[in-house]
């Protein structure tokens, strides 16, 4: 690549606190088996105390389960640029490419950190970028860099720069918090005594949608994430709850009970003007999500017995909702990748409850887990792994497959139970 | 002012042994020895409050039931819980005052949406039955909590089966 690609990261930091600590620690269980050897030489000057670039972009790939990073810790000096690389060495371990680079100070308590991804065996670069980030930044600094040599290596968007939001729950202590993919920079968006389920990134993920019972019933409110400012979008009377954003975030589906039993319902997202009844049904119709594009809305029904998966055009013309999910007494809890080509779900059978995929263009569906309690599914922004919650030695925790089912991770909390997961988008 | 002390006759409503729930959770024993009466908590005799009615709990016949309880995935009130629900729909039509929220709750298997809607069905399913016993509406409110407030924290069929429940609670019990 020839031109020098500068990419600016403007981050958002939402609250006043800031922390790099983990609450929760992610663990790789399994990895994949064709794995891309990677050299990341230590970036000269990359070290301001304990916040080196280069570990975290390591960690990041090999959390991906997609590359082997080759221990390069033994290099010393760090070469600033190719020019001082010894590629025989690389060639010698393996390595197929290699990252190098370099980390300069600029005014405002800014950084720049600047790397090209090079080819071993040709010494051709095929990325040559640099990221700015305010020190505290750091961790997305890496990040950032992490998701380039991904897209670049992998052809897929890379994750590393997303959050994740979810509930933890200590006694009757809930919280809804949102984190970097990896764990750190937690945040607490809310405490209550009282439940917090559903909470759903805006498309533009500046915002979080969620069920909370703070006011005695479920109701839907929507939480701007740099304020923290909060409004109540739907308290009908009966139950308020599953907000599912439009892609254009200008609407939320919601289940309502107002009428009797749980139905779907179009709200604007501010919590103004007329409420619209999409669908009807004898039966709880529920879980809400739409199609990427907008255009089909999926969601949750026992309309026909036990609840199962259907699809049906999100204008609402009136034709007959489609069932998905067959072969099991119990489908619930869809969610769609992001080009809409596969349906992540929770499926009971014999009595365990899996996270479940099925490719949407043939209807084909296999098993994810081996566990058997799973719950909420929800799909990575590249569409490459679905992250769920789960219980281990009766503790919720949130686990990680890759939808080919070679890559698993767990993330667990250090007390209580975690669950509720939803990958934010990337931004 | 009506001052309204009642006294039931609960123990001779029902031996209703089939109704007894699936975990032993009720009561504490010495509710359990309670004299068989309802009860309404006095007010400040200058004061015309309202009062709140309810039965007493935990005494042994049906009314003292206040659990609904639920198989897998089901919301229909099963025939053993019937003569619990018949009992509280006599009460609330005996005493107009009184007012009772349906909580309905499920396990912790599946998802949480799916489960709000769930016990959404089992406090209507309920309130259905008392609305048929002459009950008025005005008497009754219904909630879910889903799965979100499990009455027992474990994590077998005996837990899963105590919080597959539909709870009457009355106003200012």
């Amino acid at each position: 690549m020839k031109n020098n690609l500068i990419r600016f990261v403007t981050l958002l930091m939402f609250f006043a606190a800031f922390s790099s600590r983990a609450d929760i620690t992610l663990e790789i269980v399994t990895q994949g088996t064709h794995q891309i050897p990677i050299v990341i030489l230590p970036f000269a000057n990359e070290s301001m105390g304990d916040k080196a670039l280069t570990p975290i972009v390591g960690a990041d790939l090999t959390r991906s389960g997609l590359f082997s990073v080759l221990d390069a810790t033994d290099v010393k000096p760090a070469p600033a640029d190719v020019e001082d690389v010894r590629w025989d060495d690389w060639r010698n371990r393996h390595a197929d490419y290699l990252v190098v680079g370099n980390v300069q100070e600029l005014p405002n308590r800014l950084m720049e950190a600047r790397f090209r991804l090079v080819d071993v065996n040709t010494q051709m670069a095929r990325l040559n970028v640099a990221f700015q980030g305010t020190h505290e930044q750091y961790r997305m600094v890496a990040h950032h860099i992490a998701d380039a040599i991904f897209e670049n290596l992998t052809g897929d968007k890379g994750m590393f720069s997303t959050r994740i939001a979810f509930i933890t729950k200590n006694g009757n202590r809930r919280s809804l918090k949102v984190a970097d993919s990896d764990g750190f920079n937690e945040q607490t968006m809310l405490t209550a005594n009282e439940p917090i389920i559903s909470p759903r990134w805006s498309p533009d993920g500046k915002r979080m949608a969620y069920v909370t019972f703070e006011l005695k019933r479920p109701m839907v409110v929507v939480q701007t994430l740099a304020t923290g400012a909060r409004k109540i979008v739907a308290s009908f009377k009966g139950s308020n709850s599953a907000p599912a954003w439009t892609p254009d975030g200008k609407e939320l589906a919601v289940v309502l009970t107002k009428d009797g039993h749980s139905q779907i319902y179009m709200i604007n997202a501010d919590g103004t003007g007329p409420v619209r009844r999409l669908l009807t049904s004898s039966g709880i119709d529920t879980e809400p999500v739409f199609s990427a594009d907008g255009q089909m809305l999926y969601f949750t029904s026992d309309r026909d017995g036990g609840p199962q998966i259907y699809r049906v055009s999100a204008t609402n013309s009136g034709e007959v909702p489609q069932r998905l999910t067959y072969g099991s007494t119990y489908a619930v809890s869809p969610r769609l990748s992001p080009d809409g080509k596969l349906m992540t779900y929770v499926q009971r059978s014999e009595g365990q409850f899996h996270v479940m995929l099925q490719d949407l263009t043939n209807g084909q569906t296999q098993v994810m887990t081996d566990t058997s309690l799973d719950e909420s599914p929800t799909f990575a922004p590249n569409g490459k792994y679905i992250l769920y919650s789960t219980e281990v030695q009766e503790r919720g925790i949130l686990a990680i497959v890759s939808t080919d089912g070679r890559v698993r991770q767990k993330l667990t909390t250090q007390t209580g139970d975690v669950y509720e997961p939803v990958w934010g988008p990337i931004q | 002012m009506k001052k309204t002390i009642l006294a039931l006759a609960v123990t001779s409503v029902l031996a209703a042994c089939s109704s007894t729930p699936p975990a032993s959770t009720s009561a504490p024993a010495a509710e359990k020895t309670a004299a068989p009466a309802a009860v309404a908590p006095a007010a400040p005799a200058s004061e015309p409050v309202k009062q709140a009615l309810y039965p007493a709990k935990g005494v042994g016949g049906a009314l003292g039931q206040r659990g609904i309880y639920y198989d897998f995935d089901k919301y229909a009130v099963k025939d053993q819980y019937k003569p619990v629900v018949d009992a509280h729909g006599d009460f609330l039509v005996s005493h107009s005052a009184a007012k009772v929220t349906l909580q309905g709750n499920c396990d912790e298997r599946g998802s949480r949406e799916y489960n709000l809607g769930l016990g959404q069905r089992r406090a209507d399913s309920v309130r259905k039955v008392l609305a048929a016993k002459g009950v008025k509406d005005s008497q009754m409110e219904t909630v879910s909590y889903g799965k979100e407030k499990p009455r027992n924290p474990g994590h077998n069929e005996a837990a899963w089966a105590e919080n597959r429940r539909t709870d009457i609670v009355y106003q200012g019990e």
